[in-house]
């Protein structure tokens, strides 16, 4: 094979056709750029989505009470009451790799100070929260198990409660009426934004279960326990043993279900990960399909080419081109126009994405793999729209070809 | 067995088929060439004089007959192999010059070299290049594109392109079709000069004016030889143009 002259022949030939050239790759490079700009966005929602459920804390297994019915009304999860503050400790005690346990209650009320109040959601939780949920305090410092124990009269409070009720005051060490029980703020959490169900996190009283039964909600039911796991390899385990325990606990026979739901971090990432997963699919397909009108375009333009130089073919099988020269010739214009195409589109691709997370505050991300996956892609675009002309090109008969006017 | 014949055909047919139909378009022609010879192919259209020329060529494979080719037997080769020695030993020259448009001189010149298996530098490329442009009178128009030459100089860059890789024959198809006559003239004289330094030249023309420049006449008719002579009294080109009024280019 002659392959670096074809090369030159082929680069040549390109440039004789300034204009074509660039409009035929414009072709490819707003396919790829959309390929990659749609990619981004796409994967900016999921890495967005994963980075609040990663939020959740790590290595985390939820459990939450079951579903009761009473008078024909079902309660839902949590309602029927049957997470006792007995299982959370059985659990602690009991199955292995558990680093942190927090018993947890949950409730919304009006919390008042000075001549504010504020309607929000009370946590009661265990001294383990901040680590379960790797929510460290911007200010101040967390209640201890001691506050748990003694069913203290503490509390910290997120970003959003601590603006809107002090403004730009430090909240630490100020009371909070809740339910007319003055509470000692000690500290405040360092803001985590919205879940993503679009819940401000950060509109939210943390107090020990323990006062929250006692003093704001009442009753003896846990709404749910969240299980810190150290090793991940042994979240399965884990889950498993908790089931176990549980049902031995709640005394249920065999057959009958559970009164209670566990859930790993890990499962309800996947759930919220996989809207943005099918949008990053469809987006992709939608750019796909340019990058695919823009390969037809350079198989159009390569068969008028190809008629266009029949004399020029001609020429050169009559001074000793063989098929293959005049093939490879062909392919490597397609590719080059593909391939330069794909590169310019890269770029413009990621501009794009630039653009768009620094004006409409979107999102994105553009990983080394899409961008390599694109570039192959627009050279294999290249090669499968080219080889049609090329190939014809190639079988032409010199005689004809000479001939041709 | 090498008597100086550079081309043998012997009894060389062709056939072409076109649905149901066979048309002959050369029947049993037997012809040899030999070096330094100045051939010129004569005939009306129909006549298989361009079929032949195809053939001698190495474009064309005869249906039957065989064709030697400086003693190798060429009528049996692929496409591929027919490529190779048109390479090597053939050059050839069209009436419609068939140069790359929006391509230089030097690079429409060298055209022949990129298909060539030994791999030359690019240097060598333009060395060569050039010299073959300089001996048909071309030196300073290197760069020029065809659409910046004259016809009589771009079959000149053709019969340099034709030159360049030193061919045993050269080929030319009604070279003189698209010219005035004093280009024809013009370009009789490089035939002739090149020929008495030794190169084999076919020409193909159906102009009798023009066929009196070559040292010998093959008539040809329905696919046949119908007269083959050598020329009597032969013009000279370089005498012509003197008595035009121009010195020759060369």
């Amino acid at each position: 094979m002659r392959i670096a002259p074809t090369f030159n022949v082929a680069y040549r030939a390109l440039r004789r056709n300034k204009m074509r050239s660039v409009l035929t790759a414009l072709g490819i490079i707003i396919g790829v750029g959309a390929v990659i700009a749609m990619v981004g966005i796409g994967n900016g929602a999921k890495a967005q989505v994963e980075a609040q459920i990663a939020s959740l804390g790590e290595n985390v297994i939820l459990i939450f009470s079951g579903s009761t019915t009473s008078s024909g009304i079902r309660t839902g999860w949590g309602g029927a009451g049957t997470l006792k503050i007995e299982d959370a400790e059985a659990i602690r005690r009991e199955v292995p790799g558990v680093i942190g346990v927090s018993e947890e209650v949950v409730s919304t009320t009006q919390v008042a100070a000075g001549n504010q109040n504020w309607f929000t959601r009370i946590f009661g939780e265990s001294a383990d929260y901040f680590d379960i949920r790797q929510w460290p305090l911007a200010d101040g410092a967390p209640f201890t198990a001691q506050d748990v124990r003694g069913a203290n009269k503490v509390c910290v409070i997120g970003r959003t409660t601590a603006t809107q009720i002090y403004g730009n005051e430090n909240p630490i060490g100020q009371i909070l009426r809740i339910k007319n029980v003055p509470f000692t703020i000690t500290g405040v959490l360092t803001p985590k934004g919205l879940s993503p169900q679009g819940v401000d996190q950060d509109d939210i009283v943390v107090m020990p279960y323990t006062s929250a039964m006692k003093r704001v909600i009442g009753g003896t039911n846990l709404r749910n326990i969240n299980v810190q796991i150290g090793d991940p390899g042994q979240i399965a385990a884990a889950q498993q043993q908790i089931i176990t325990l549980l049902r031995q606990r709640h005394n249920i026979r065999p057959g009958r279900d559970d009164d209670f739901t566990v859930r790993t971090q890990q499962e309800i990432a996947e759930a919220a990960t996989a809207t943005s997963r099918v949008m990053t699919v469809l987006l992709g397909a939608i750019a796909g399909v340019s990058l695919v009108v823009g390969g037809i375009g350079i198989m159009n333009i390569m068969l008028v080419s190809v008629t266009e130089r029949t004399r020029e073919i001609g020429v050169r099988m009559a001074v000793g081109a063989h098929g293959t020269d005049i093939l490879t010739q062909f392919l490597i214009e397609a590719v080059t126009l593909s391939s330069v195409g794909g590169v310019i589109g890269i770029i413009c691709g990621i501009g794009v994405s630039a653009l768009l997370s620094i004006y409409a505050h979107w999102p994105t991300l553009i990983s080394i793999g899409s961008i390599a996956i694109a570039f192959l892609f627009s050279a294999a675009v290249g090669v499968f729209f080219g080889f049609y002309p090329a190939r014809k090109a190639a079988a032409l008969d010199p005689i004809e070809a000479l001939r041709y006017e | 067995m090498n008597n100086g014949a550079l081309v043998r055909l012997i009894d060389v047919h062709k056939v072409y088929r076109t649905g149901e139909m066979e048309v002959p378009a050369v029947r049993g022609v037997s012809l040899e060439i030999k070096r330094g010879e100045f051939v010129a192919l004569m005939g009306a259209s129909g006549s298989g004089k361009s079929t032949l020329m195809n053939i001698l060529g190495c474009l064309d494979r005869p249906t039957s007959g065989s064709y030697l080719l400086d003693d190798a037997d060429v009528s049996g080769l692929n496409r591929d192999q027919l490529a190779d020695i048109r390479n090597r030993k053939i050059g050839f020259v069209f009436q419609n010059f068939n140069l790359l448009p929006r391509t230089s001189a030097r690079e429409n010149a060298e055209l022949p070299l990129v298909y060539n298996t030994q791999r030359l530098s690019h240097a060598q490329l333009r060395e060569r290049a050039d010299r073959v442009l300089a001996a048909v009178g071309l030196a300073g128009r290197e760069d020029h594109h065809p659409s910046q030459l004259s016809g009589g100089q771009q079959q000149r860059v053709a019969i340099a392109r034709a030159l360049i890789n030193d061919p045993e024959m050269l080929l030319a198809d009604e070279p003189t079709g698209n010219l005035d006559s004093r280009t024809s003239v013009e370009i009789m004289g490089i035939f002739q000069h090149l020929n008495k330094r030794g190169i084999t030249i076919i020409m193909v023309t159906h102009e009798q004016e023009i066929a009196t420049y070559a040292r010998r006449n093959v008539m040809m008719r329905d696919g046949m030889i119908l007269d083959d002579h050598a020329v009597s009294q032969r013009s000279d080109a370089a005498a012509q143009l003197q008595k035009l009024g121009t010195d020759v280019t060369m």
